[in-house]
């Protein structure tokens, strides 16, 4: 009697588990392309700035250095000052070091770029295109007041807890959009029209 | 009845848990039975309200009744039942327990099931840093883009694109790879037609900015405007907004996080950061069906998911833990507060690896400076303190008074071009003055820092004299003729932003409050930082300034003045206490100044409080009408339960529903003809002894599942809510057992209760309704939503705010 139940939740746990894997995988690739990057010589750099000191006038130096050496002796060559004041001088010499990573930043960019773009293409596309290919939709609801949205679509909404699975992949991903659509009108319609929430 | 009274008692006293299997059509007598009585495998577990004792539990182990997909879920902005969705967790976890010790598997599962909460926080650190990483990046180049681009790379920003060339000392800023417009188009950048075209593009690209986030925010994801911290507090509290934490929120939220930061508006990326962290936190809460099923077990997630957002934003984990706990969450167990700090940890690692900044720093304006302070600073710093208190509570209410026009008049109809408008008068008034020209990141960064040799800003253009230099520290120098040019621009920023955030927080465009508002204490901390540095300066000899600052000293610090006083507009706006005070330490690594934080920040929210009760985000939540049941606020009212309770003198009775007499169409008739969210079960009308409540999405599902799937339910079948329905001629349809849908420990009170005592119990509880007895029988019910209208209208507010269920 027991097996039915560890069966049906091993199989749903075993689905559960698929899924963070795969995340796990996807985000340590996406992690690991910026730290294998950041190792490129020229993006380190050990940064000194010293300040005009009597007749010398102000200078900034930069070198490649690990950041224990990143001080003012190693760093600032030519010494434009004689021995003694070498001291005196480095006081005044403020030195930083820092890291970047070019890659990471062209790959971010790029990726947020690409994503905006993609997003105004759907937009064009849901604005101009769709209307033109798609016929008057069946699902639109008709208008009513809001006192009876919510109860008709509490009672609507389980019928479809086991609606008719669509056949095609195209089919699904088209119930998906029209889901997601009328959504999206509802979030508009509760935000922008009514002004129920986010004022 | 007895057997009922029997079980009720045998639930107490049983202490094992060994669960037997209900045989199907077979009742097991209980009068015979003294060990352990078979436990009821109901739907939504209902917790014993005695306290402990065992539960009517988890539908695992029955596999006759298996739960109907859809009950115990709840509707889009209903309020979750807490009490069912903990006791539904503890038998889970009860059962994997008992499970466990069956075979290995069953423990490994037991043990995943343990450590799946630390993989979802360790998942959800990870996701939002990385999201951070990407928000900060962008943004800092979209800022730019604004004034120029770089021809080594479009994709740098200024600092980056000059980071390999060779800057001279006097012009650190500027190199040959970096073009500002003018430069670009005309070739030089010199001249009044060059300032035009760049004035020109910068505005062109500010609204460009803009409408692209409002037009991507109304056409996919409504949802993703304005802060969220208000929306997430109400989501906390119990409360559901299905979509609001959803995936295309988040893309969007992200997108035009960055578009609104970058078009120089007056907001900041804090609030949404945090919006966007409990976005990851959702998502990621259906890989685990632990959390995906239990609302409860969810919103703690969440809390976390708010703790690592808040310590992205700051580079603060320890603040972030503190703030989710002080302004963003409800219930906040012990086990959370380590979860959160894990997540907020692996937040603040991610992004620092990422290294946004350039040196491995998490915020911009991360200073770290060790000056010492004077006990007779405490002065300013209490004025700066009174100054934030009057400007925080001065915002709140222009900023809900503008908000609530844009709720109800014709201002609200025209959402994008309120943003094309509002980013137009901005970044036209912003241009001129270089103090707003620059991101107010980096403005606030600017005045935190102390003036050392190196700086070569306005602000730091003092009379210097070389000779009496040692070292580093500078003493306190007369201010030059660029420190008092500074001082009147900053003055006009602060007027500019004082005004233009009123507008701008609230538009539909992601939008934060933290980085404006620091702004302006930053602005007039430092103001009040160089007039008492001068002061100090120019007299010297006074009886206050002689003890302890002496001529060619290094006394005052302008930027603590900054820091302090963005404490204080913080403070005065948002009313943080404790969270404040450590975000700031933890954002300049300076425990010397918790004192000065902390006294300006007491004295603001007194202030404040002194003018209004309520932060900018309990004021959002009741202009929204949200059903938020506030926990810090005292009732202290003498009403009782009788005046607050449905139905009222002049009303119809109580709608419900008898226990074995109703027949399916008279319950749905009553279902579709009244609205409310759940009714009572009696034994009979004449009686009306209270059995249990059942809830209308329950009834309905069940209902309509029955008439598809079970032979002989029409509309004429009797509805049965006990385990021993009446026999009926043979004749008549079957019986439809709706046992398993009844909660059979619904909350009683007696209408003689208190008010603050029903009010307390709805808090700690997390009740949605309570049903109230009058000598043992059922007089009426308490929702909610009741009790939110008696609160607002014992406070004379207006009790038909309250807009949701």
């Amino acid at each position: 009697v027991l097996f039915p139940q560890a069966h049906r939740m091993f199989g749903q746990s075993s689905r559960n588990s698929v899924s963070p894997v795969l995340l796990l995988v996807l985000l340590g690739c996406a992690l690991c392309v910026p730290a294998q990057a950041s190792k490129s010589s020229e993006d380190i750099r050990c940064k000194c700035i010293c300040p005009p000191y009597r007749n010398i006038s102000g200078h900034i130096y930069k070198k490649n250095v690990s950041q224990k050496d990143c001080n003012c002796l190693h760093v600032v060559e030519p010494m434009p000052v004689p021995g003694n004041d070498v001291e005196a001088y480095c006081l005044l010499c403020e030195c930083k070091y820092e890291e970047r990573s070019t890659t990471t930043i062209k790959v971010i960019i790029i990726i947020y770029l690409s994503v905006v773009g993609a997003l105004l293409l759907y937009m064009a596309f849901l604005v101009l295109v769709d209307p033109l290919i798609r016929k008057p939709d069946p699902y639109t609801q008709p208008l009513h007041n809001e006192e009876d949205s919510e109860d008709t679509r509490s009672l609507a909404t389980v019928p479809t807890l086991a609606g008719a699975r669509a056949n095609t992949v195209l089919e699904r991903v088209e119930g998906a959009q029209q889901r997601w659509k009328r959504q999206v009108q509802e979030q508009r319609k509760t935000v922008f029209d009514r002004h129920k929430m986010l004022s | 009845m007895d057997q009922k009274g029997y079980r009720r008692g045998s639930f107490q006293s049983a202490t094992s848990d060994e669960d037997m299997l209900e045989i199907a059509g077979a009742s097991v007598d209980f009068s015979m039975a003294d060990d352990d009585p078979p436990l009821d495998r109901e739907m939504g577990g209902f917790s014993s309200y005695n306290g402990g004792g065992m539960n009517g539990t988890s539908t695992m182990m029955d596999f006759l009744e298996e739960p109907l997909p859809g009950v115990g879920t709840y509707e889009d902005f209903n309020t979750i039942d807490w009490v069912r969705e903990k006791s539904r967790d503890r038998d889970r976890h009860r059962e994997i327990t008992n499970r466990s010790k069956e075979s290995t598997w069953a423990l490994l599962h037991s043990v995943s099931d343990a450590f799946s909460g630390w993989l979802l926080m360790l998942l959800i650190g990870l996701l939002a840093g990385s999201l951070a990483g990407l928000i900060d990046i962008s943004a800092h180049w979209m800022t730019d883009l604004k004034e120029g681009v770089c021809l080594a790379g479009f994709w740098f920003n200024h600092e980056h694109c000059c980071w390999k060339s060779n800057t001279t000392f006097t012009d650190r800023d500027k190199c040959p790879e970096w073009k500002s417009w003018s430069q670009l188009i005309l070739g030089h950048g010199e001249g009044a037609f060059a300032y035009i075209l760049n004035y020109f593009m910068y505005v062109i690209w500010a609204l460009m900015f803009s409408l692209l986030a409002v037009l991507l925010v109304k056409g996919f994801a409504p949802y993703a405007c304005g802060s969220g911290i208000p929306e997430i507090k109400t989501i906390l509290s119990g409360f559901i907004i299905r979509g609001y934490l959803g995936k295309w929120t988040l893309v969007i939220k992200t997108i035009t996080l960055v578009l609104a930061v970058s078009s120089g508006l007056s907001l900041g990326k804090e609030g949404p950061l945090v919006h966007v962290a409990c976005c990851c936190g959702n998502i990621l809460c259906h890989l685990f069906t632990k959390y995906r099923k239990n609302e409860a077990k969810r919103r703690e997630v969440l809390s976390a998911a708010a703790a690592a957002g808040v310590s992205v934003a700051f580079g603060a984990p320890i603040g972030g833990v503190l703030f989710s706990l002080e302004e963003v969450s409800y219930y906040f167990p012990l086990k959370t507060l380590w979860r959160s700090f894990f997540a907020a940890l692996v937040a603040a690692f991610t992004l620092r690896s990422i290294n946004p900044f350039g040196n491995s720093r998490l915020v911009l304006f991360y200073v770290e400076f060790h000056m010492p302070w004077h006990l007779l600073e405490l002065v300013p710093f209490i004025l700066l303190g009174i100054f934030g208190g009057l400007w925080g509570a001065f915002f709140i209410r222009s900023n809900i008074a503008w908000c609530r026009r844009r709720k109800t008049t014709r201002l609200g109809k025209y959402p994008v071009l309120e943003v094309f408008v509002v980013t137009a008068i901005t970044a036209v008034l912003a241009f001129p003055n270089e103090y707003t020209r620059m991101s107010t990141s980096e403005l606030i960064s600017e005045l935190f820092n102390d003036c050392g040799i190196l700086d070569s800003s306005k602000l730091c253009e003092y009379v210097n004299d070389f000779n009496s230099t040692k070292g580093d520290d500078l003493p306190d120098r007369a201010a030059g003729p660029g420190v008092y040019t500074a001082m009147w621009q900053l003055a006009l920023a602060l007027i500019m932003k004082v005004f233009i955030t009123i507008f701008t927080f609230g538009m539909k465009v992601p939008s934060g409050l933290f980085i404006p508002s620091m702004a302006v204490g930053a602005i007039t901390g430092r103001l009040l930082g160089v007039a008492v540095e001068q002061l100090a300066f120019y007299h010297h000899d006074w009886a206050i300034f002689s003890g302890w600052c002496s001529q060619g000293a290094d006394c005052i610090t302008p930027g603590l003045y900054a820091m302090v006083g963005a404490a204080a507009c913080l403070g005065g706006v948002t009313r943080m206490t404790v969270s404040l005070v450590v975000i700031m330490f933890e954002l300049t690594g300076g425990l010397e100044y918790i004192v000065p934080l902390m006294a300006a920040a007491m004295t603001s929210k007194w202030v404040a409080d002194a003018i209004g009760r309520e932060g900018i985000y309990d004021a959002h939540i009741r202009l929204n009408g949200y059903p938020f049941l506030e926990a810090k606020e005292e009732f202290s009212h003498k009403t009782r339960a009788m005046d607050v309770m449905r139905p009222r003198k002049n009303d119809p009775p109580l709608t419900v529903i008898t226990q074995d007499t109703m027949t399916v169409e008279d319950v749905e008739t009553i279902v579709t003809s009244t609205t409310y969210s759940g009714y009572p079960v009696v034994v009979s009308r004449a009686s009306q002894r209270l059995v249990g409540f059942v809830l209308r999405r329950d009834l309905i599902i069940s209902i309509e599942n029955a008439r598809k799937k079970q032979d002989g339910i029409v509309s004429t079948s009797v509805i049965c809510f006990t385990d021993y329905c009446p026999p009926l001629p043979p004749s008549s349809p079957s019986v439809l057992k709706l046992r398993s849908i009844l909660d059979l420990s619904p909350f009683t009170v007696t209408d003689e209760t208190p008010m603050e005592i029903v009010v307390d119990i709805f808090r700690k509880l997390g009740l949605r309704q309570c049903l109230v007895t009058h000598n043992g029988k059922l007089l009426g019910i308490i929702t909610k939503k009741d009790v939110l209208k008696h609160i607002a209208q014992m406070a004379n507010q207006d009790p038909d705010s309250i807009l949701f269920n």
